[in-house]
Order: structure tokens, then sequence, then C-alpha cells
């Protein structure tokens, strides 16, 4: 091609009286950046292929580069960003649909952000986690309404299979084939060790990970990838996917380059195939078919299980819960609009979904009104960022949270949003031998459990600052919430009164 | 108790010494020692003369280390064994009773018969200590130094000597230096690095006659103020010869190193051994030989069970800052790896590397080394990946796992 | 005892043991100084094919290099196999005797070794403690 209308985005500053030819940045980046030139002695670097995922500057020893935004730009134009200009000359270059990965990073609002939490302060005092006891247990499914008894007067368990959380907290889906061998691995001993769960994602699941079946939530996907009885035995739950927060109304796509080896075997498709899952379930194309899928996973497992419908937040999403938690499905998982992926069309991420501050506060409204909230729990995802949101999450409604791009930060994602090359250098999000190598679940693992264990010790802190110690007093109490900066209507949807009300 | 006496007081003995020790520490040990020095590393006497080292840190154990191991010093020589009584003989014939014993004696500097060598006023070797110091005294700037033998003495010698004296002349009757570890490509190389650190040699010939300060070389007469023998050396067997051992080239030892005589245990440079890299007995006259079967010995003579079975020729020589390693013998196929600014042959047969000489880059030969002494088939490794590169990421993966995964 | 293992499961390659080596076993107090510099790590790695792992003194129970060591310079105490910069004469007898090639030649022309840290300021050793994947650890076998 004659020009190239694309200047690359990052350039790399590298402090010539530090560097010490390690050539460590050159051996660790799988992009081929840094080069050692023999004849001058000197690290060269090539910009153009720099993603921007931090590898080199986090391994060099002597701190001698950084990486910054290019401040070769465009004329300014509010209208016509440089971003936007970009795209329009990559698409005239390709033809092709813009891909991108990880979640919306579009500035529109972030509602956990304009909510304020609440303390006690002289009346109902705070309670103090260090000295007195917290439960931030959790138990997920649907909740019995009445109590039953026999007529010896001895109680009948009417109870649903019901997953056990020792946090609020678990991990979101994310498929083998997406993410690597040695990532599931991570999340799987973190997730045994925490006592909480861990979603195989649409990819199936490694025959290595079924010693850790009890801490599985297995998912029926719509290309219904690995999906056989024995996968369906070996977790805890089932989740059926309808839709996922980055890309809602569309399926998954995994090029075939990533179809290899153990992940074709894991989903029972050939290798080098690309792995497409269709845009619904073939099989459910109305209320009544999702009931019945439901109930066939449940006839399938014994009813031992409890069945999760997760669904991305979209614009009748109250109405959508209405009907699914009548549905017999035990949990709803909702992913909102900012929600990670390995690849989506960047139209689609940008521009398709809701918030899930929004949606959420929105089903537990209906539900309530409906009076179904107790048929299922709520379950939701799409940029839960930090222990706050997870507290406000559950205050507006939620159960329990799903991470999935904090965990993969606590892995060492560093969000460069290049996973669709295959190329991470973090060893996260490819399939590459030499590269998964750099995740080593011994270290791994740890990471996420002193992510989970310092959210817990933070959520302690926040709840017992209201004065309450169970998550179960905090659920949908949306009086401990206070707008700010929020419109009326936006108070209304949440239901939470303005900050000074 | 158990009456230990040792004959010798270098490496041999002080590995005895601390074999017995290891299961012995009661019983009584006599040592006799023909110097009157603490025991010293002999190998260092020429870098005492290049300063690189002091007469202090020479001593090849610390001062205490006789008191520490509870052994009796006796700075005299022992001339005769009666093994029927069990007794050993010094000059003036005190006579000490053993119940074993240890013969480490070593070997003496072989000066070959010239004509007209009585004509010259001094010579020396260059083999103790005393040699060294005496050739200390002597040597100055105007000095022309003849030294014939350009084996590892003789060009050690040459080297501590050089920044000292006038002029430098070797001669040896072999084509070339180092003949008894280095094959003719090395040596030429060696050779070079020598001449131009400002060494002659004169190769292939021998003298023909002393008269006074010349030396006549072929139809050439060349002078020298100072005359060093550093033809070869002789294993001292006398001892074992005397009274009707078994002794070649050296004392015969099997690899418990046992004389043929009851009781009499032998180690070091007087003795011949098993090397198994050219499967034949021979005198293999090296430090590390010498401490493994003198230890090996001390054990044995204590009561324990050890062997000495994988005895190799190895020499590790430096000169004028350019290394050279060698080891085992060269017999076989030849591998010739070329090296910047160095030298490299391994010699392999029947699938076992039987040899190895490196000059220059000397970095890991000792991963050769342990191919050769443990008899690694060369199948079971990358051959050509080790020869280019001594690494045990030649060696397989459970091999690495044994080698690198455990305790050692 | 404790001892220094590299997992070749988790070995990147990354050679960074060998300039914390260098840094720990210099006088410098910034890294920045190995710049221009050769460096001469006690761990070196080896790689080939995709396989990778460094190599340091296993400090054998039966040590080959104390025993061919012709100056006593080299010794063991407490399980450790140290040397003694003032004794060693460089002659490299011990090199030809290390059966893992863990003995190299320092800038001063002596043999050098890796000694655990123990005859550094670390309080542990640093290429342990600066693995970036874990795969160099400091455990009794």
């Amino acid at each position: 091609m004659a020009i190239n209308y694309t200047y690359f985005n990052y350039e790399i500053i590298r402090n010539y009286d530090r560097c010490i030819n390690c050539r460590v940045c050159e051996r660790q980046c799988s992009n081929e950046v840094h080069r050692f030139d023999e004849e001058h002695n000197i690290m060269v670097s090539d910009e153009t292929k720099c993603v921007n995922c931090q590898r080199c500057v986090t391994l060099c020893p002597t701190r001698a580069l950084k990486i910054v935004k290019t401040n070769n730009e465009f004329r300014e134009n509010a209208n016509w960003s440089g971003k936007a200009i970009y795209k329009i000359y990559r698409q005239a270059t390709s033809g092709g649909v813009l891909l991108s990965s990880m979640g919306n990073p579009e500035p529109y609002p972030i509602y956990f952000d304009k909510m304020l939490l609440n303390a006690s302060q002289v009346t109902n005092p705070s309670i103090d986690p260090l000295r007195e006891p917290m439960e931030t247990k959790v138990f997920l499914g649907a909740k019995p309404t009445e109590i039953k008894r026999d007529k010896d007067g001895k109680l009948i368990n009417n109870l649903s299979p019901h997953l056990k959380l020792e946090v609020p907290m678990m991990f979101s889906a994310m498929s083998y084939g997406s993410i690597s061998y040695n990532a599931h691995k991570s999340l799987a001993m973190a997730a045994k060790s925490l006592g909480i769960y861990y979603n195989t994602g649409e990819g199936g699941l490694h025959e290595d990970f079924y010693k850790y079946g009890a801490n599985t939530i297995v998912q029926v996907a719509s290309g219904r990838f690995g999906v056989h009885k024995q996968f369906l035995d070996s977790g805890a739950a089932i989740e059926i996917k309808i839709g996922q927060g980055a890309k809602p109304g569309i399926g998954g796509h995994l090029p075939g380059t990533k179809i290899m080896g153990d992940v074709s075997k894991t989903r029972m498709i050939p290798e080098g195939s690309d792995a497409i899952s269709p845009a619904p379930h073939h099989d459910i194309y109305s209320i009544e078919d999702l009931r019945q899928l439901v109930y066939s996973l449940k006839t399938a497992t014994n009813f031992k299980k409890p069945v999760i419908i997760k669904i991305a937040a979209v614009h009748n999403i109250s109405a959508i819960c209405s009907g699914i938690a009548r549905s017999g499905a035990d949990i709803i998982a909702i992913d909102g609009f900012r929600g990670g992926t390995g690849a989506a069309p960047t139209r689609i991420r940008d521009n398709v979904g809701i918030p899930i501050e929004l949606a959420l506060a929105s089903v537990d409204q209906r539900l309530r009104d409906e009076g179904i909230r107790d048929n299922v729990s709520l379950v939701v995802a799409g940029s839960i960022r930090n222990s706050a949101d997870v507290v406000k999450a559950i205050a507006l409604g939620a159960d329990a949270v799903y991470i999935g791009t904090a965990a993969l930060l606590a892995l060492g994602c560093h969000l460069c949003r290049d996973c669709q090359s295959g190329k991470c250098n973090w060893g996260i999000a490819t399939q590459d031998p030499e590269l998964v190598k750099r995740l080593n679940p011994e270290i791994g693992y740890k990471r996420l459990i002193n992510l989970i264990n310092a959210w817990q010790h933070e959520i302690k802190e926040m709840i017992g600052g209201m004065g309450i110690n169970s998550i179960e007093s905090l659920r949908g109490n949306r009086l401990m919430l206070r707008g700010i900066g929020l419109t009326q209507k936006e108070l209304d949807i949440l239901g939470i009164k303005h900050a000074g009300e | 108790m158990t009456k230990y006496i040792i004959i010798g007081n270098s490496t041999a003995a002080i590995g005895a010494i601390e074999g017995i020790r290891s299961l012995d520490t009661t019983s009584p040990i006599t040592l006799f020692s023909s110097e009157n020095h603490h025991t010293y590393s002999r190998p260092l006497i020429s870098y005492l003369l290049e300063n690189k080292t002091t007469l202090e840190k020479m001593k090849y154990r610390d001062d205490n280390f006789y008191e520490l191991n509870n052994v009796t010093v006796v700075y005299e020589k022992i001339v005769k064994i009666n093994s029927d009584k069990k007794q050993v003989y010094t000059e003036a014939n005190k006579e000490f009773s053993y119940d074993k014993l240890l013969v480490a004696t070593g070997s003496r500097p072989f000066v070959p018969p010239t004509k007209g060598l009585d004509s010259v006023k001094k010579y020396f070797t260059f083999m103790s200590l005393d040699d060294a110091l005496d050739l200390e005294k002597v040597a100055n700037s105007t000095s022309k130094v003849l030294i014939i033998g350009a084996g590892l003495i003789g060009l050690k010698c040459a080297e501590c000597l050089q920044n000292k004296v006038n002029k430098i002349t070797v001669i040896d009757l072999a084509d070339r230096i180092l003949s008894s570890i280095l094959d003719k490509d090395a040596s030429e190389f060696m050779q070079k690095h020598l001449e131009k650190n400002g060494i002659n040699f004169i190769l292939s010939q021998a003298v023909t006659s002393f008269n006074g300060n010349v030396a006549q070389i072929g139809d050439k007469n060349v002078e020298f103020d100072i005359l060093v023998m550093a033809v070869g050396v002789r294993a001292q067997t006398e001892l074992i010869r005397d009274i009707g051992g078994t002794v070649n080239r050296g004392i015969y030892v099997d690899t418990k190193m046992q004389t043929s005589i009851a009781d009499i245990y032998s180690a070091g440079d007087c003795t011949e051994i098993y090397d198994i890299s050219c499967d034949k007995v021979r005198p293999l006259p090296l430090l590390p030989n010498a401490y493994i079967g003198g230890n090996c010995a001390g054990i044995n003579m204590a009561g324990g069970e050890m062997v000495f079975d994988n005895a190799i020729p190895m020499n590790s020589i430096g000169l004028f800052g350019l290394h050279i390693i060698t080891a085992g013998s060269y017999i076989g196929d030849i591998k010739e790896i070329q090296v910047p600014n160095g030298y490299k042959k391994l010699f392999y047969q029947d699938n076992y590397l039987k040899g190895y000489i490196v000059v220059g880059e000397i970095e890991r030969a000792g991963i050769y080394t342990s191919l050769i002494r443990n008899k690694t088939p060369l199948d079971s490794i990358d051959f050509d990946l080790i020869a280019v590169n001594p690494t045990l990421i030649a060696f397989e993966k459970k091999v690495r796992k044994t080698k690198l995964g455990g305790k050692v | 005892m404790k001892r220094v293992y590299v997992n070749e499961e988790w070995c990147l390659g990354c050679h960074l043991c060998e300039y914390y080596c260098t840094f720990a076993n210099s006088n410098m107090t910034n890294m920045a100084e190995l710049r221009n510099m050769i460096i001469r790590p006690n761990i070196r790695v080896e790689e080939n094919n995709k396989i990778s792992f460094a190599v340091s003194c296993r400090h054998c129970t039966d040590p080959l290099c104390v025993k061919s060591c012709l100056t006593n310079a080299l010794s063991k105490k407490d399980g450790v196999i140290s040397i003694d910069k003032d004794k060693c004469i460089g002659c490299f007898t011990c090199i030809v005797s290390c059966p893992y090639g863990a003995i190299s030649v320092s800038a001063n022309d002596i043999a050098q070794k890796c000694e655990l840290c123990t005859n550094n300021s670390n309080t542990s050793p640093l290429c342990v403690q600066k693995c970036p994947n874990g795969a160099i650890v400091y455990e009794e076998r």
C-alpha cells in the first residue's frame, strides 16, 4: 500500500543513561518492538509495533523505559477526534468490521461514581470489623416463599439448590481459548481457596480442571462448545448464556488460529476451524423455549444444580428478567455495557447495551413490584472495579457480582486491549505456549486471593461503617445510597435520593 | 585404636588425614615430612615467584590443621619399611610402628645424565618450595636462563621468571611444547602465544654437552647464567620397591589405593592407577587425583569402604593469561570446533568421550570432564550441541531433573 | 540446607537473574552502572529450542571442586561452598572438575561461583527475589 494513513499510537522513551543493554525488553516483547543493535551497541525500538502492554516497562531492571501516548496530533476537533479519524482510515484500508478487545472505553457516565454511601454517626453506631463478626457469606438461588411442615410438624426441605459464596464476588465467564490454560488454572485455584466460583465461559471445561468442579460454573452458550453430560455434571451450577454485556445481540467469535490442541479438544471442534457462536440459541426463540431448556438441563443433572441465565443489559431488561424469573431459573446474571470481551465488533461494544447500575435498579424494583424477587438471585457484572462498586451494586439490589477485567488485572493484564492478536505478553489472552508460560498459576492465584481478600476487608469496613454487619442487610437497601450530580430521572430509575435529601 | 603412619606431607597425605578423621577421630596419626615446611601447595611455587601468592597463603591447610586433626608431624625422612614387623625407619634409624601405613612420597625431578653436566657450577630443578626460593635468590635482570624441558614445569618456571630476567630459552627433545598434554595444533597455538610474550624455543633438539655456562645444542652454542632442569619427574617408589611391592612407573595400587603389600596404601604422584579414559594403568600425577586418592586411602585405612575408580588425567594451566584445560586421552575420532582466539578438540570412541583439549574458552569444561568420568553414552545426549558449547541442556529432560532438580 | 533450584517449566529465559546476580556481587549501588559492562554472573541461563533454565552452583554434598582445589581456596562451611579470593590463584582446576559448569572466570582472572548471596549484602539470594515468574526458588529438597 502506498501511503500509511495510520500513525502509531505510542512512543517509547528509553533513558539511555539507565539502559544497561540487558535485553530483557527484547526477549520479552512478543511484538518484536525492541532489538539490540550489536554494531552500535545500543537498544533500538520500533514503536510502530508497540501496543503498550507495559511488559518491558515492568521488567526493566533499571526503570529505563516508559511508554507515552504519541503527541503527534491532528488539528483539534471536538467532533472529529483523532481516534474517529483513524477508524475511518482503517476501514477505508481494510474494508472490514473493526474489532476491539476488553470493555467499552468511551466516556459514558459511570453511575457508580455518582453514588455515595452512608455511614453511621450518632444513632445506629458503626461496627468495627476487626472486633465484631461480620457476615459476607451469600447464598445464590431461589428463596422459598414459605416454611412448609409435614403432618408431624417437621420442616419439609423445600429449598432449591444454592451456591454458597464466602464473599459476594465470583469470577466472570472467560472462555478457555480466549484466555490461556494457566489463566484458567489460576482462577480455578483461587475460587477453590476463597470458597467462591469461577465460570468456564463458552469454551468448555478442560479435563485437568474437573477437580475444581465444586467451584466451577459451567456455561452453555449458543454454540454449545464443549457441552456434554460429564461437563454438566462436573460443575456446581450451569449458566445459560443468552447474551454478554460487551456485545449484546450477537454471538461470540474465536478465530481458527487460536483453536489448536487442547482448546480444540475442550470445545469439541476441529483444529483450525473458527469457533463462531450464533447470535441466538437456535432452540430458544421464546420465553417458553427458555423454560424448556432450563428444565432439560435440570433434568439432565437431577435437579441438583442451580441454573443461571446470563443476559446483557439492554433496553427492556426488566421485562426480560420478569420473564426469566418465572422460567424456573435460579439466578439471573446481568452483564452491563462496560463488560469485557476477548474480541467484539467495536461499534457494538461501544454503542449497544445500557449501564449495569440502571439495569440492576430497574430489574430489582420490577421483580419486587411483581412479588417475584425471591424467585431468583441477581448477579451483576460489567465493570465492577473496586469494593465500593460491589457495595453499591448490592445496595441497589444485587445478591453478588461477577468480576472479569478486575481479575485479569490481578493476573497481570495491563489493558492494552490487543487481545485479539493472541500475543498477550502477560500469558493471559494467548495460546502460544511460550507466552502462556509467563503466567505462573502459583503466582497468579495468590494475587487473585489477595485481591478478593482485600476487597472483602474493605467491604466489611464500608458496611460496618453503615452500622450493618451482614451482606443480607445491605441487599437492596437503597436508603444507604445517595446520588450526586444526577438528574431526577436518573435518581428515580436508581430508586435513590439525592445527596442532602 | 589403630596406629596410622603417613609418609609424605603434601596433597595425598592431607587427603588421607581428612579421610581417616572422617571415620576415626581418636586413633593416633603420625606424619613424616621430608621437607621442613608446613604442608604447602606445590604448584604454587611459580606463583610465589611472580608475587601472586605468599609463603603464608601457599599453605595447603591452615596452621592449626595438624593440631585440629590430632596429627603428630615429624620433620624427618623415612628411608626404609619393614612390612613384616610393620615398622618404618628414619635416616637416623629411629623406628616407628604402624597398623596402617600410607606411602605418599610424591615424585622428584629427573635429571638426565648429560655430558659435562658436572662442569656446570650450579643447576636448578623446579619442584619444591626450596627450589623456588633458591632460584629467586639468583635471578636478576641480567640473567640469561636456559630451561631444559618444555613441559608444564618448565613453562611455568619460564612464566614466573619472564619479567625478572634478561632472556629465557626453553629447549625440548620433542617436536612440540607441552607434548605430554597437547596435540600438535594446540601446541603451536600455545607456542605462538608464549613467543609473543618473550620466550624463545628450541625444539626437536637436546643438549649434547655442557661446558661451564655454555650448552652445546646441535651446531649452536647457547650461553646461560641460570640452568633449570625440568625434563620430567620420577615417582619416588623406592620404599615399596625395596620390599618387593609391585612397582612399574609408579607404585601400583588398586581402586582402594592398596599396594600389593598388606596394610600398606599409597596415593598421589608416586603411584600408578587405572586410567579409565585409555583403560591402562599409569601414573596420573595431578593434584585432584592425589587428593581423591589420598582421601580414599584414608577412608579404607580407617575401616571404611571407598573406591577411586574413575581416575583420568586432567590439567588446567594458564600461561601469560592464556588458559588451557585438557582431560582424558586423545584417542578415537576427533571433533574439532572452531572457536575465536582459541582451540577446541573433542576425542571420542565407541560412543564415549575419551578426552578433550580446550585452549582459551575454558568456561564449563568440567561438563566434558564429567562425560568422560561418568562414561556417559554420547547417543544419550545431544553431542553436536554440547560439542559447540558445554551445556546441561544437551542432556535429556529426566537427566536434567536428576542433576538440577534436587540435592546432589 | 536451602539451595537455589530453577524450575524449567517457568523459566522465561529473560536473563534478569544474570543481571541481578552480577549486581549483587558487585560493589554497585545503582544497577545502571552495569551499562557497557560485560556481565559475569554466577547463574547462567541455558536456552535451546524453546527450553530455558538457569544453572548455578549445586553446593554438592561431596564437592569435586573442593577436592581439586590447589590452594585450599575452595571450602565448604555450613554446607555452602565458597572461594577465598585471597587464596585463589586462578588455576581453574575447579572449572575442569565441576560437572555443572558452575564455576567461571572472574574479572580479576580468578575463580568465582554462586555463594547463595552469603558473601554480599543480600539477606537471601537475589536471583530468587527478582525472578519475575517464580521459576527460581530457594528451598530445601
